[in-house]
């Protein structure tokens, strides 16, 4: 199963190197990272989404807990919880296909936020899935480059990841 | 306030730490180190041969006193050197901390001379690492690396020193913190209550009970309160390879150690168990076989400080995370007040058994004809030579396991080894740093002809410093136990495993270092020989025993299957 683990980490150098080299080093998979700073400068907020089962996950976040820079973690995906993931997307818009597309990125409420005679780059936020289907629902079109910043995410409610 | 240079603070937070010895190497990143030493008295440096040996020596002489083994080196090679110790004390969680020098900040990244990516090189061998930023922060970074080596789980933490923070041209005011606060690190101090309860009316009800325990009952000096509680309780108890001496060796309780060489009543009493409570143990694959056999009737309590070891491979019915101190005492507190009691007939039947399995006597030696030695026998002959009271580091291999099973360990730390990463060459500079340690104490490295190889330049160092280490070589002219496996389950063929005609003489080659060396050859001679050698305490003695070269170790463990599938003798099997 996918979980979305988020993480305050120190921010030192090389924290991050720790935590990466721990999923290698153990076998993990990570499926997308990302990293930036926090309100408070002296921490980094961290979302790695990763797969695998309870016992697996389990090893995971003890092992994440037991490197020093890893202030707090939570596993996102163990209650309810809001996920975004940011896309730039750069296709080929020439002739009937310039309309098709622009309506296909109103209907996923993408932005349009570059535009060459021959070329749109869109903008689109949502689950990593909504991503996915944008990029499918654009058929024949042709992709030229896509940027996908992977996933970060939020507990609902009043849960918060914090010291 | 005093005025230091980063060089001078690095040294004088050592002694503030209480620091006493050192185990290094100079060269160019650490010399501005090196000269802070030279003017100072307080901390003794030992200079090792190869900073292998190094961390070795340190290792060794954490695992003796349970105080944290420090080790200095240069940069680059000299960084790259320690890994291979530095990895063995973090599979065995041993305290350590090295310091490495490192290239001026200015040129890190530039391919500089000598200049090695230490704090990534060692990432995932260290409980962790630190890259020194500025010469003011020497004190704090020390106090912690300590902190961090020497508390929960213990192991091995780097200091990375670029050479200009350490310059003796600018000084700084010194103040050594006097505790440390980390936001992002805490020990887990006590066991949770209603597990420990929970654990303990477990124990109680238990029909056939086994105590499985390891390491981490020796780092966390819980062998006394392992032992009351054993005995409390009349329970079966056995020690891991890493736990030997954690239970007195010599005990009617004691099953020997358990695993892939463990005993045969051991490896029985596990697998038909209806309770098993490991105690700073992780399960490991040495010891379990196959997991998916394991111990199929039994409830699994398992004790241990890191949270990441349980149900690492075997899943815990009941997990402790806790020191095993404050969790031992709880037990026998616990015990004390219950108003159950043990079930003693269910027991008694459960000893009855044991004893049957006992009676197999599967460690019983059987003479080779003539004179010639079992590797058995050498150890034995160490054993009563010695009187059970050495301090006996091991290398890695037949000679290792022969040790385990036959030098019998009635106190913890006495017993020294690489359990966990099995690294050749850590016997011989592990005893110079327990020699160091305890300077009237029997240092005694059982080895075989193979791993002292390894590390035989520490030869020196013994020299230098009038180490009088026993080395016993368990000479059997071949990589034994990687011949065993190759006899066993490659039909025989030796492949780059014998090197007889090439053996050095190690008689004159320890002569040649300035040292005394022996060589026993029969079996009539082998006690006296062993006495005569012990006999000269204030020398170095290198004792070259020809062994019986067909020799293989049992029990072993027939791989794939459950703890009570051993191999008993070549031709026999459970």
């Amino acid at each position: 199963m996918r979980h979305i683990i988020s993480i305050l980490l120190e921010n030192e150098p090389g924290a991050l190197s720790r935590v990466v080299g721990l999923f290698s080093q153990r076998n993990y998979n990570i499926e997308s990272l990302t990293v930036a700073p926090t309100e408070d400068h002296t921490l980094s907020r961290l979302t790695i989404t990763t797969i695998g089962d309870d016992r697996k996950i389990e090893q995971i976040t003890k092992h994440l807990n037991k490197l020093i820079d890893v202030v707090k973690l939570v596993d996102l995906t163990e209650g309810s919880h809001i996920e975004r993931e940011l896309m730039l997307i750069k296709v080929k818009a020439t002739g009937a296909q310039r309309a098709e597309i622009k309506r296909t990125t109103d209907i996923f409420r993408g932005q349009i936020v570059d535009v060459t005679s021959t070329v749109y780059s869109i903008q689109l936020t949502g689950t990593s899935d909504k991503l996915d289907s944008f990029i499918a629902a654009l058929g024949n079109a042709a992709v030229l480059e896509v940027a996908r910043t992977g996933v970060t995410g939020i507990s609902r409610g009043e849960k918060v990841l914090s010291l | 306030m005093e005025l230091l240079s980063g060089g001078e603070m690095l040294i004088r937070a050592l002694h503030d730490e209480g620091v006493e010895l050192m185990f290094g190497y100079p060269g160019g990143a650490a010399l501005h180190i090196y000269d802070a030493i030279f003017n100072q008295d307080k901390v003794d440096h030992i200079l090792v041969r190869h900073e292998q040996a190094a961390t070795h020596a340190a290792d060794g002489y954490a695992r003796a006193t349970g105080k944290p083994g420090v080790v200095l080196v240069t940069s680059g090679p000299g960084a790259t050197n320690a890994i291979t110790g530095i990895a063995t004390a973090f599979m065995d969680s041993i305290p350590m901390v090295v310091i490495s020098g490192q290239v001026d900040s200015s040129l890190i990244g530039s391919d500089a001379f000598q200049e090695t990516d230490m704090v990534g090189v060692s990432r995932p061998i260290v409980k962790h690492s630190f890259m020194v930023q500025k010469a003011e922060d020497i004190p704090a970074v020390v106090k912690k690396a300590f902190y961090i080596a020497t508390t929960g789980r213990p192991g091995p933490v780097v200091i990375d020193v670029p050479k200009d923070v350490t310059d003796p041209a600018r000084k700084f005011e010194y103040r050594y913190p006097e505790s440390v606060k980390m936001r992002s690190y805490s020990v887990p101090a006590k066991g949770h209550t209603g597990q420990i309860k929970k654990a303990v009316e477990i124990l109680l009800a238990a029909k056939r009970p086994v105590i499985y325990a390891g390491g981490g009952v020796i780092q966390g000096n819980g062998s006394e309160l392992l032992t009351r509680l054993a005995q409390t309780l009349g329970f079966p108890i056995t020690n891991t390879l890493m736990g030997l001496g954690a239970y007195p060796a010599t005990d009617k309780q004691f099953l020997g150690m358990l695993g892939m060489h463990g005993t045969y009543e051991a490896n029985m009493a596990m697998h038909f168990s209806d309770v098993v409570l490991g105690i700073g143990v992780r399960f490991d694959d040495r010891v379990t076989n196959a997991v998916n056999k394991f111990c199929p009737g039994a409830k699994i309590l398992h004790v241990d400080i890191d949270p990441a070891s349980i149900s690492k491979t075997v899943a815990a019915d009941v997990p402790i995370v806790g020191s095993v101190t404050s969790v031992l005492e709880e037990m026998l507190e616990l015990i004390g007040s219950a108003d159950a009691r043990v079930d003693s007939k269910s027991l008694e039947l459960w000893w009855q058994q044991i004893e049957g399995w006992r009676a197999k006597q599967c460690l019983k030696v059987k003479s080779a004809e003539g004179e010639t030695i079992k590797p058995q026998q050498a150890v034995q002959s160490v054993y009563k030579a010695t009187r059970g009271e050495a301090y006996v580091s091991s290398d890695v291999g037949q000679h290792q396991m022969f040790a385990a099973q036959y030098y019998h360990f009635d106190k913890p730390r006495r017993w020294i080894n690489s359990g966990g990463l099995g690294t050749m060459g850590f016997g011989f500079p592990a005893a110079i740093g327990v020699q160091l340690a305890y300077p009237d104490a029997i240092s005694v490295c059982i080895t075989g002809e193979g791993s002292i190889q390894m590390c035989i330049q520490e030869l020196a160092t013994c020299l230098q410093y009038g180490l009088p280490i026993k080395i016993v070589c368990l000479n059997n002219q071949a990589l034994g136990m990687v011949k065993q496996w190759q006899d066993m389950q490659y039909g025989g063929r030796h492949s780059h495993s014998t090197y007889s005609e090439s053996l050095p003489d190690f008689i004159k080659l320890v002569e040649a270092y300035g040292h005394v060396g022996m060589r026993i050859e029969k079996l009539s001679e082998l006690d006296s020989k062993m006495e005569q050698a012990f006999a000269l305490k204030d020398k170095l003695v290198f004792i070259d025993v020809a062994v019986d070269q067909a020799e293989h170790v049992y029990p072993m463990a027939i791989k794939g299957g459950s703890m009570k599938d051993m191999w008993l003798s070549k031709t026999e099997r459970t």
